[in-house]
């Protein structure tokens, strides 16, 4: 978790409600109303709670990845964000600025200047070439041509699309095509850039190689992220922390090992049950308890994940030693490695049968 | 309504229209609408047109005379540019768009015009279409735009659009003459009138259209409202507004020749109109093939502008290579201004070398006509007295020595009524209600015929299909709309233009349907037919009535024939469309299932072409109701012919009456087939 003086961006309780006159449900005594029994009561009067009580925090330079089925409210939260959806209720705090109590001509200028967005479809112009669309946001806020070259080409190069930049977009694969959508969010060296399912539209393999060189531009870039997905693998790959949402709700919020090792609900458990865990689990997660640390033993680094680690416990039969930051955090065995995925899987299983 | 409540309300119609047919000396009231019950719409329109006039008059002759410059001024450029620098211009461009093939095509079209001798009117025409297109243009855009923007306002503009469209041209010919005075101006109002609602649907249908991801990365690039209109909106929707702007070019020109009814002077709808009433087929003929001539070339310039895709990318293009087109033309126009002093002809085509073949044609069709004359009067004969006729008037009425050689005797009648009923009650029994219910009317109507059927009966049918087809509102809608006709004093024409048009239509639909079909399996017939189907869509509405007449002088059969000829092609066009559409998947499923082709046809494509068939109905009524109006030109006795009445005897009210009633036919028509295809395409899942 980062310290609060490294937060970019803060959401607080927003709800976005769909029927008539939804401020109503704000008003006065409702507001103090427990937010599972308001949603209850919006929905028996007809209204439709898209994103309901939804709060999270994203650190600067940290991938905050929401999860959630068709239907969840993520795309809701995510343009709730850049208020390309106005939320009836709730705060959104960028760098210190609430979002909500600006009007639209200073949005305009933080949508111009702080916030970047891909979007899933690519919602490229098509009537563009690659490099016009890319200074398509410059070329809004009035830069010359000449202005904006140095910055166009740079994120051309950032995202390894030289040599296209006269092509159309109707001549590109949905992959290059992607890559315009995100040149073109970069362009204006935004503080916060979303995601929404930037990846979804693409075939299996290119999404994978997408994702490597998503996490290659962030390692540069180090950008505040809100990441949008549909596929709880990609989460995985991709997020720092992530937050799961159902039916406008907000599920539960954590790292990808916390949501496997403690997953909040059977909903959070049906997901991890596809998971291999010995991809998500790391070192310290399966350290064996009994065992005294000692010295003398080959050092790993507390992330390492148990995939990594199971060649290394064939070899040293004798347990590996949990490296932290120079001293050392416990012992791992291939015992204590069978065992904790032993009652990880278990869990699952209790929670497969009970769904 | 559930299934067998509307079964009940089908037999106690059919029950009542019975009884009331067996009384029917006795029920004056009931077979013809009491005129008692009429009101003067007539007079009052008159008496609010007049109104009009006197307040309004001044503003309107002024900007009639203010028009009156451009106009001028585009003809004078258009006749005094040597025709060999306007053919060699419009050449460079169908190449510029599409290639050399478009420009061979250009040329031999356009040369065609000098060639006949027809040059000095075609230009006035094309004059007439270069004003009003652009005007058009910028009007509809800025309609559309506000119909896009303003949900209110679109609750406006749409409506009159569609009544813009559906209502005759020759009814609103009339008010624009008395307002604006005579004159090619007058034209000009017609044809932009008539060419903004495809301009305004199209705008506001781009705009709506585009990608709503496009429109948010527009916002989150930050675009002011402006910036969203002009660099995100409108370029995204203007290949919606150019195909917008093909279908208005479309509509100036096949207003040419109406536009000069009442302002034509020296060009070629004139040409055309003056021929028409001099009987002169051959050389109608020949001025008509002008027009058509002219809208193909500006319909393929236009379309390939509207499909054209974007440049590939390569290397940053030169001055001289982005604006190759514009130094060409340049060069082009200096070339041909210099030849056109040394060779005159370039300028002036000399009258010695035109072609103008009318006298052998004539010659030649009259050889057919005297030649085929026993042939011709057959299928005219055969036609009247065994379709059109039973439908009109009745098999009663119609069936005499004199037509169908024998007496229609009492014993005939009650056999005629028995195998009907019997043919309805094993329907019935076979569970095929609505086949049963649709005998039983089709018998009732050709005993009686249309026009002497009680009018509430005929009310009703067409009430109880609204209803079936889309609820209560669009019951209540045709209800409506029937009682104006009925309160107007416009039933009795209204019949015959049901008549006339339902024949025509339902023949179309049933021929070019087997066409559609033939031609969905056959790529031959396809490509055979397309160029047919592309030429009857170009010819002005005139021009295809030509033949006809000739062939059978005036008269009803020739309007059918006329009408059939023009609203067949959408017919063919929807169905080969929606069969070739249907999904190849489905196809194969079938075929693995071990279907036959005809299996395959009846049990497969058809069905699932279904929606696509009802809206081939929907066009081939919309373009049958348009010819139905020009048709009154050769005598027929239905709302057309009210309309033309009214223009000659410049009656703004009788022609208005008349229009709308046409328009309110058109539209029920309209919505009830795109109720009945909307719930086929739900059925389907297709909605």
């Amino acid at each position: 978790m980062t310290s609060s003086s490294d937060i970019r961006l803060s959401c607080r309780n927003i709800w976005k409600v769909y029927g008539k006159d939804p401020e109503r449900y704000f008003k006065g005594s409702a507001a103090t109303e427990d937010p599972d029994a308001l949603v209850a009561r919006m929905r028996d009067e007809g209204a439709i709670p898209a994103a309901a009580n939804v709060s999270f925090d994203v650190g600067v330079g940290e991938i905050f990845v929401i999860m959630g089925l068709s239907g969840s409210g993520k795309s809701t939260v995510v343009r709730c964000l850049s208020r390309l959806v106005d939320p009836t209720h709730g705060e959104v705090v960028l760098d210190g600025e609430d979002l909500l109590a600006k009007s639209d001509k200073d949005m305009i200028q933080v949508r111009r200047h702080k916030i970047g967005m891909v979007f899933q479809n690519f919602g490229l112009m098509p009537h563009l070439s690659v490099y016009e669309n890319i200074a398509f946001p410059l070329s809004l806020q009035g830069s010359t041509p000449a202005d904006a070259k140095p910055r166009v080409d740079k994120v051309i190069d950032l995202v390894g699309l030289q040599g296209r930049e006269k092509s159309y977009p109707h001549q590109l694969s949905g992959g290059q095509q992607q890559r315009v959508g995100i040149a073109r969010s970069l362009a204006v060296d935004p503080d916060l850039w979303l995601l929404d399912e930037p990846f979804s539209a693409l075939d299996p393999l290119i999404r994978r190689q997408m994702q490597d060189e998503f996490l290659r531009i962030q390692n540069d870039l180090h950008k505040s992220i809100v990441f949008i997905t549909h596929d709880f693998l990609e989460a995985l790959r991709v997020a720092d922390r992530m937050m799961i949402m159902r039916g406008g709700q907000v599920v539960q919020t954590g790292t990808p090992a916390e949501l496997i090792t403690n997953p909040a609900d059977d909903y959070v458990a049906e997901f991890t049950n596809d998971v291999p865990l010995v991809r998500v689990l790391c070192a310290h997660e399966v350290i064996d308890t009994n065992a005294v640390p000692d010295e003398g033993r080959m050092r790993l680094p507390a992330e390492t994940p148990v995939e990594a680690l199971l060649p290394m416990l064939a070899a040293h039969p004798e347990g590996v030693a949990v490296d932290r930051a120079g001293t050392i955090e416990g012992i791992v065995t291939a015992q204590s490695v069978i065992s904790a995925l032993a009652r990880l899987s278990d869990q699952d299983d209790k929670a497969e049968a009970t769904a | 309504m559930s299934e067998t409540r509307t079964h009940w309300a089908w037999f106690a119609l059919i029950g009542l229209t019975l009884v009331t047919l067996g009384f029917r000396d006795r029920l004056d009231w009931l077979m013809a609408f009491p005129e008692a019950w009429e009101i003067p719409l007539t007079d009052w329109l008159n008496a609010i047109m007049a109104v009009i006039i006197d307040t309004f008059g001044p503003f309107f002759r002024g900007f009639s005379s203010l028009m009156d410059h451009p106009m001028s001024w585009v003809r004078t450029i258009l006749q005094s540019t040597p025709w060999a620098l306007t053919i060699g211009l419009l050449m460079l461009a169908s190449f510029a768009v599409s290639g050399v093939k478009l420009a061979i095509f250009t040329f031999f079209a356009m040369f065609y015009m000098v060639l006949i001798g027809y040059w000095s009117e075609s230009m006035n025409s094309l004059a007439l279409v270069l004003i009003s297109v652009p005007l058009a243009v910028m009007i509809g855009f800025a309609v559309g735009t506000a119909a896009f923007y303003s949900d209110r306002a679109d609750r406006i503009i749409s409506p009159t659009m569609d009544l813009l469209q559906t209502i005759p041209v020759f009814a609103y010919l009339l008010p624009i003459l008395l307002l604006f005075g005579f004159g090619p101006v007058v034209g000009l109002i017609a044809s932009i009138l008539y060419a903004v609602p495809p301009m305004v649907r199209n705008t506001t249908l781009g705009l709506r259209r585009v990608d709503e991801e496009v429109i948010e990365a527009g916002m989150m690039a930050g675009a002011t409202a402006m910036q969203m209109f002009w660099r995100v909106r409108v370029p995204n929707a203007l290949r919606q507004i150019l195909l917008g702007i093909n279908q208005t070019m479309m509509a100036a020109f096949s207003m040419i020749i109406i536009a000069s009814i009442i302002g034509g002077t020296s060009d070629i709808g004139w040409e055309v109109l003056t021929q028409i009433r001099k009987a002169n087929v051959a050389e109608a003929i020949l001025a008509g093939i002008v027009i058509a001539l002219m809208a193909m070339v500006m319909d393929r310039l236009t379309a390939q502008a509207a499909m054209a895709r974007a440049p590939d990318g390569g290397d940053e293009p030169s001055f001289a290579q982005r604006n190759r087109y514009w130094i060409a033309a340049g060069l082009l126009t200096i070339a041909i201004l210099a030849l056109a002093q040394v060779f005159p002809f370039l300028k002036n085509y000399p009258k010695a070398w035109e072609v103008y073949p009318a006298q052998a044609m004539n010659d030649a069709f009259n050889y057919v006509l005297v030649e085929y004359a026993a042939a011709i009067k057959t299928i005219k004969t055969v036609a009247l007295f065994y379709i059109m006729l039973p439908v009109k008037s009745g098999l009663e009425q119609t069936i005499s020595p004199f037509s169908w050689g024998f007496e229609f005797t009492t014993p005939l009648k009650i056999g005629f009524g028995v195998v009907m009923a019997g043919l309805a009650l094993y329907a019935a029994l076979r569970g095929r209600i609505n086949l049963a219910i649709g005998i039983a009317l089709a018998a009732i109507l050709l005993y009686f015929g249309i026009t002497r059927l009680p009018w509430l009966s005929v009310a009703a049918v067409m009430v109880l299909l609204a209803w079936q087809a889309g609820g209560a509102r669009l019951a209540i809608g045709t209800g409506i709309g029937l009682v104006f006709l009925m309160v107007a004093g416009v039933w009795p024409e209204t019949m015959v233009s049901f008549y006339l048009c339902g024949i025509a239509v339902l023949l179309s639909f049933l021929i070019g349907t087997t066409l559609g079909v033939l031609a969905s399996e056959n790529d031959t017939v396809s490509a055979f037919l397309r160029p047919i189907n592309d030429t009857l869509q170009t010819m002005p509405l005139f021009v295809i009535l030509i033949p006809f007449v000739m062939f059978f002088k005036l008269g009803d059969f020739t309007a059918l024939l006329a009408i059939m000829a023009y609203s067949i092609v959408p017919a063919i066009r929807y169905a080969e469309h929606g069969l070739r559409g249907v999904s190849p998947q489905v196809i194969e499923a079938a075929r693995a299932c071990g279907c036959t082709r005809l299996q395959m046809l009846w049990r497969v494509r058809l069905p699932l072409a279904l929606p696509q068939l009802m809206l081939g109905l929907n066009q081939t009524i919309m373009f049958g109701v348009a010819m139905l109006v020009i048709t009154a030109l050769v005598g027929t006795s239905d709302l057309g012919q009210e309309i033309y009445i009214g223009l000659n005897n410049g009656d703004f009210g009788v022609g208005m009456v008349a229009g709308i009633g046409m328009a309110i036919l058109a539209m029920i028509a309209d919505r009830m087939t795109k109720a009945y295809s909307r719930k086929g395409q739900a059925a389907l899942g297709q909605a």
